[in-house]
Protein backbone atom coordinates (compact mmCIF):
# COMPACT_ATOMS: atom_id res chain seq x y z
CA UNK A 1 0.00 0.00 0.00
CA UNK A 2 1.87 3.03 -1.28
CA UNK A 3 0.17 5.28 1.06
CA UNK A 4 2.01 3.85 4.23
CA UNK A 5 4.94 2.86 2.91
CA UNK A 6 5.86 6.72 2.03
CA UNK A 7 2.99 8.26 3.58
CA UNK A 8 5.02 11.81 3.50
CA UNK A 9 5.86 11.47 -0.38
CA UNK A 10 8.02 14.63 -1.78
CA UNK A 11 7.09 16.47 1.09
CA UNK A 12 9.42 15.71 3.65
CA UNK A 13 12.62 16.45 0.94
CA UNK A 14 10.61 19.47 0.34
CA UNK A 15 10.40 20.48 3.84
CA UNK A 16 13.93 20.00 3.86
CA UNK A 17 14.97 22.09 1.58
CA UNK A 18 12.64 24.68 2.25
CA UNK A 19 13.93 24.49 5.96
CA UNK A 20 17.40 25.38 4.55
CA UNK A 21 16.50 27.94 2.12
CA UNK A 22 14.84 29.88 5.39
CA UNK A 23 18.29 29.50 7.25
CA UNK A 24 19.68 30.95 4.31
CA UNK A 25 17.62 34.24 3.43
CA UNK A 26 17.34 34.84 7.80
CA UNK A 27 21.30 34.76 7.58
CA UNK A 28 21.42 37.09 4.35
CA UNK A 29 19.04 39.56 6.21
CA UNK A 30 21.18 39.05 9.37
CA UNK A 31 24.00 40.03 6.84
CA UNK A 32 22.41 43.11 5.66
CA UNK A 33 25.39 45.45 7.05
CA UNK A 34 28.24 43.29 7.12
CA UNK A 35 31.11 44.44 4.49
CA UNK A 36 31.51 42.05 1.62
CA UNK A 37 29.08 39.57 2.60
CA UNK A 38 27.81 38.06 -0.44
CA UNK A 39 23.84 37.18 -0.17
CA UNK A 40 23.33 33.52 -0.90
CA UNK A 41 20.26 31.01 -1.93
CA UNK A 42 19.87 27.72 -3.79
CA UNK A 43 17.82 26.94 -6.27
CA UNK A 44 14.72 24.88 -4.97
CA UNK A 45 13.18 23.44 -8.07
CA UNK A 46 17.21 21.91 -9.66
CA UNK A 47 17.80 20.53 -6.06
CA UNK A 48 14.21 18.94 -5.81
CA UNK A 49 14.40 17.42 -9.34
CA UNK A 50 17.66 16.26 -7.77
CA UNK A 51 19.33 17.36 -11.14
CA UNK A 52 21.94 19.65 -9.06
CA UNK A 53 22.95 16.31 -7.86
CA UNK A 54 25.48 15.94 -10.40
CA UNK A 55 28.22 18.11 -8.90
CA UNK A 56 27.56 17.39 -5.37
CA UNK A 57 30.63 16.23 -3.20
CA UNK A 58 30.86 12.78 -2.18
CA UNK A 59 33.65 11.66 0.72
CA UNK A 60 35.51 8.65 -1.06
CA UNK A 61 38.03 8.31 1.67
CA UNK A 62 37.88 8.46 4.90
CA UNK A 63 40.43 11.32 5.29
CA UNK A 64 37.95 13.41 3.50
CA UNK A 65 36.02 15.85 5.18
CA UNK A 66 32.47 15.12 5.77
CA UNK A 67 30.29 17.85 4.59
CA UNK A 68 26.71 18.59 6.64
CA UNK A 69 25.45 20.15 3.95
CA UNK A 70 23.44 17.33 2.89
CA UNK A 71 20.86 17.95 0.27
CA UNK A 72 22.93 21.10 -0.75
CA UNK A 73 26.66 20.52 -0.79
CA UNK A 74 28.08 22.79 -2.97
CA UNK A 75 24.47 24.48 -4.59
CA UNK A 76 24.77 27.90 -2.77
CA UNK A 77 24.40 30.40 -4.78
CA UNK A 78 25.30 34.09 -5.00
CA UNK A 79 22.32 36.51 -5.78
CA UNK A 80 22.96 38.86 -8.60
CA UNK A 81 22.25 41.98 -6.58
CA UNK A 82 20.41 45.09 -8.62
CA UNK A 83 22.44 47.97 -6.89
CA UNK A 84 25.78 46.84 -5.34
CA UNK A 85 26.79 48.79 -2.46
CA UNK A 86 30.14 50.09 -2.21
CA UNK A 87 31.07 48.19 0.78
CA UNK A 88 31.04 44.75 -1.21
CA UNK A 89 27.65 43.36 0.59
CA UNK A 90 25.30 42.34 -1.97
CA UNK A 91 22.17 41.97 0.50
CA UNK A 92 19.18 43.66 -0.72
CA UNK A 93 16.68 43.58 2.39
CA UNK A 94 13.40 43.75 1.05
CA UNK A 95 13.93 41.43 -1.63
CA UNK A 96 15.11 38.95 0.67
CA UNK A 97 12.39 39.76 3.09
CA UNK A 98 10.18 39.46 0.00
CA UNK A 99 11.61 35.89 -0.60
CA UNK A 100 11.22 34.80 2.88
CA UNK A 101 8.29 35.93 2.81
CA UNK A 102 7.50 33.80 0.12
CA UNK A 103 9.54 30.61 1.74
CA UNK A 104 7.57 30.68 4.72
CA UNK A 105 3.98 30.71 3.09
CA UNK A 106 5.53 27.47 0.65
CA UNK A 107 6.46 25.81 4.07
CA UNK A 108 3.47 26.72 5.72
CA UNK A 109 1.74 25.01 2.50
CA UNK A 110 3.96 22.06 2.65
CA UNK A 111 2.48 21.85 6.62
CA UNK A 112 -0.64 21.64 5.38
CA UNK A 113 -0.30 18.83 3.12
CA UNK A 114 1.34 17.04 5.57
CA UNK A 115 -0.96 17.64 8.18
CA UNK A 116 -4.02 16.62 6.07
CA UNK A 117 -2.28 13.08 5.00
CA UNK A 118 -1.74 12.34 8.19
CA UNK A 119 -5.18 13.12 8.84
CA UNK A 120 -6.22 11.05 5.83
CA UNK A 121 -4.06 8.39 6.76
CA UNK A 122 -5.41 8.34 10.46
CA UNK A 123 -8.72 8.20 8.87
CA UNK A 124 -8.29 4.89 7.33
CA UNK A 125 -6.22 3.01 9.67
CA UNK A 126 -9.49 3.77 11.78
CA UNK A 127 -12.01 2.87 9.38
CA UNK A 128 -14.80 4.61 11.25
CA UNK B 1 16.16 20.71 12.50
CA UNK B 2 17.46 23.97 11.14
CA UNK B 3 14.23 26.06 11.82
CA UNK B 4 16.18 26.42 15.18
CA UNK B 5 18.99 28.01 13.31
CA UNK B 6 17.48 31.04 12.30
CA UNK B 7 17.11 32.20 16.07
CA UNK B 8 20.41 31.98 16.29
CA UNK B 9 21.46 33.99 13.13
CA UNK B 10 18.68 36.80 13.74
CA UNK B 11 19.66 36.72 17.21
CA UNK B 12 23.62 37.57 16.25
CA UNK B 13 22.33 40.06 14.16
CA UNK B 14 19.60 41.78 16.81
CA UNK B 15 22.66 41.73 18.76
CA UNK B 16 25.15 43.32 16.67
CA UNK B 17 22.53 45.61 15.84
CA UNK B 18 21.71 46.93 19.39
CA UNK B 19 25.87 47.52 19.82
CA UNK B 20 25.47 49.44 17.13
CA UNK B 21 22.54 51.45 18.39
CA UNK B 22 24.70 51.86 21.49
CA UNK B 23 27.38 53.85 19.83
CA UNK B 24 25.42 55.74 18.07
CA UNK B 25 23.70 56.71 21.18
CA UNK B 26 27.21 57.40 22.59
CA UNK B 27 27.76 59.10 19.36
CA UNK B 28 24.62 61.24 19.36
CA UNK B 29 25.37 61.74 23.33
CA UNK B 30 28.87 63.37 22.64
CA UNK B 31 27.38 65.69 19.99
CA UNK B 32 29.47 69.01 20.72
CA UNK B 33 31.43 68.12 23.68
CA UNK B 34 34.64 70.28 24.03
CA UNK B 35 38.28 68.56 25.09
CA UNK B 36 41.34 70.63 25.59
CA UNK B 37 43.32 68.42 22.77
CA UNK B 38 42.95 67.21 19.49
CA UNK B 39 43.84 63.57 21.35
CA UNK B 40 41.36 63.51 23.99
CA UNK B 41 38.26 65.37 21.81
CA UNK B 42 35.59 62.30 21.40
CA UNK B 43 35.34 60.82 17.89
CA UNK B 44 32.42 59.34 16.59
CA UNK B 45 32.93 55.35 16.79
CA UNK B 46 31.09 53.08 14.42
CA UNK B 47 31.24 49.50 14.56
CA UNK B 48 32.49 46.79 12.07
CA UNK B 49 30.26 43.66 11.63
CA UNK B 50 31.85 40.21 10.18
CA UNK B 51 29.94 37.23 8.77
CA UNK B 52 30.64 34.14 11.21
CA UNK B 53 29.85 30.53 10.00
CA UNK B 54 28.88 27.88 13.03
CA UNK B 55 31.37 25.63 10.62
CA UNK B 56 33.61 26.17 8.63
CA UNK B 57 32.31 23.29 5.93
CA UNK B 58 28.43 24.29 5.40
CA UNK B 59 28.55 27.67 5.55
CA UNK B 60 25.14 28.79 4.82
CA UNK B 61 24.59 29.26 8.84
CA UNK B 62 25.85 32.94 8.53
CA UNK B 63 25.83 34.53 11.93
CA UNK B 64 27.26 38.10 12.54
CA UNK B 65 29.03 39.77 14.92
CA UNK B 66 31.22 42.96 15.95
CA UNK B 67 34.72 42.21 14.72
CA UNK B 68 35.51 45.99 16.36
CA UNK B 69 34.60 49.10 16.62
CA UNK B 70 35.86 51.85 14.38
CA UNK B 71 36.63 55.80 15.09
CA UNK B 72 35.96 58.35 13.00
CA UNK B 73 39.48 59.79 11.37
CA UNK B 74 37.78 63.32 10.34
CA UNK B 75 39.95 65.62 12.30
CA UNK B 76 37.95 67.42 14.81
CA UNK B 77 37.07 70.97 14.60
CA UNK B 78 39.05 73.63 16.80
CA UNK B 79 37.43 76.56 17.90
CA UNK B 80 38.97 79.93 19.74
CA UNK B 81 37.30 79.77 23.29
CA UNK B 82 39.85 81.52 25.92
CA UNK B 83 37.19 81.87 28.15
CA UNK B 84 36.80 78.45 28.32
CA UNK B 85 38.13 76.26 31.02
CA UNK B 86 39.08 74.07 28.42
CA UNK B 87 40.73 75.86 26.19
CA UNK B 88 44.96 74.93 26.14
CA UNK B 89 47.60 77.44 26.30
CA UNK B 90 46.49 79.21 23.17
CA UNK B 91 43.22 78.84 24.21
CA UNK B 92 41.29 76.55 22.03
CA UNK B 93 39.17 73.82 22.20
CA UNK B 94 38.56 70.91 20.15
CA UNK B 95 34.99 69.83 20.13
CA UNK B 96 34.23 66.13 18.98
CA UNK B 97 33.22 65.42 15.52
CA UNK B 98 29.93 63.63 15.71
CA UNK B 99 28.07 64.37 12.62
CA UNK B 100 24.44 64.51 14.47
CA UNK B 101 22.85 64.09 10.87
CA UNK B 102 24.77 60.73 10.14
CA UNK B 103 23.60 59.05 13.51
CA UNK B 104 20.34 60.06 12.99
CA UNK B 105 20.59 58.45 9.38
CA UNK B 106 22.11 55.45 11.23
CA UNK B 107 19.99 55.01 13.44
CA UNK B 108 17.18 54.56 11.19
CA UNK B 109 19.03 51.91 9.68
CA UNK B 110 20.00 49.79 12.41
CA UNK B 111 16.37 49.99 13.74
CA UNK B 112 14.73 48.74 11.02
CA UNK B 113 17.59 46.03 10.59
CA UNK B 114 16.84 45.02 13.74
CA UNK B 115 12.83 44.78 13.05
CA UNK B 116 13.57 42.71 9.73
CA UNK B 117 15.39 40.18 12.06
CA UNK B 118 12.89 40.25 14.93
CA UNK B 119 10.19 39.67 12.03
CA UNK B 120 12.26 36.48 11.29
CA UNK B 121 12.51 35.28 14.46
CA UNK B 122 8.33 35.01 14.31
CA UNK B 123 8.20 33.39 11.62
CA UNK B 124 10.56 30.97 12.40
CA UNK B 125 9.03 30.47 15.55
CA UNK B 126 5.03 29.97 13.90
CA UNK B 127 7.06 27.53 11.63
CA UNK B 128 8.54 25.17 14.11
CA UNK B 129 5.40 25.15 16.24
CA UNK B 130 3.09 24.24 13.04
CA UNK B 131 5.46 21.73 12.45
CA UNK B 132 5.29 20.70 15.48
CA UNK B 133 1.38 20.47 16.15
CA UNK B 134 1.57 17.94 12.41
CA UNK B 135 -0.84 15.52 12.97
CA UNK B 136 -2.80 17.20 16.16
Amino acid sequence: MPLLQNPFGIHERALTLRDMRNTILAANMANADTPNYKARDINFRDLMQGTANAEMMTATDRQHIQSSFGAAGGHLLYRMPNSPSLDGNTVEVDIEQNHFADNAMRIQATLTFLNSRIKGIKTALRGE
Amino acid sequence: MSFFDVLGISGSAMNAQMIRMNTISSNLANTGVAASSAEEAYKAKRPVFRTVYDNAVDSYRAGVTVERIDFNQKPNDRRFEPDNPLADENGYIYISNVNSIEEMVDMTIASRAYQGNVEAINTAKKLVLNTLRLGQ
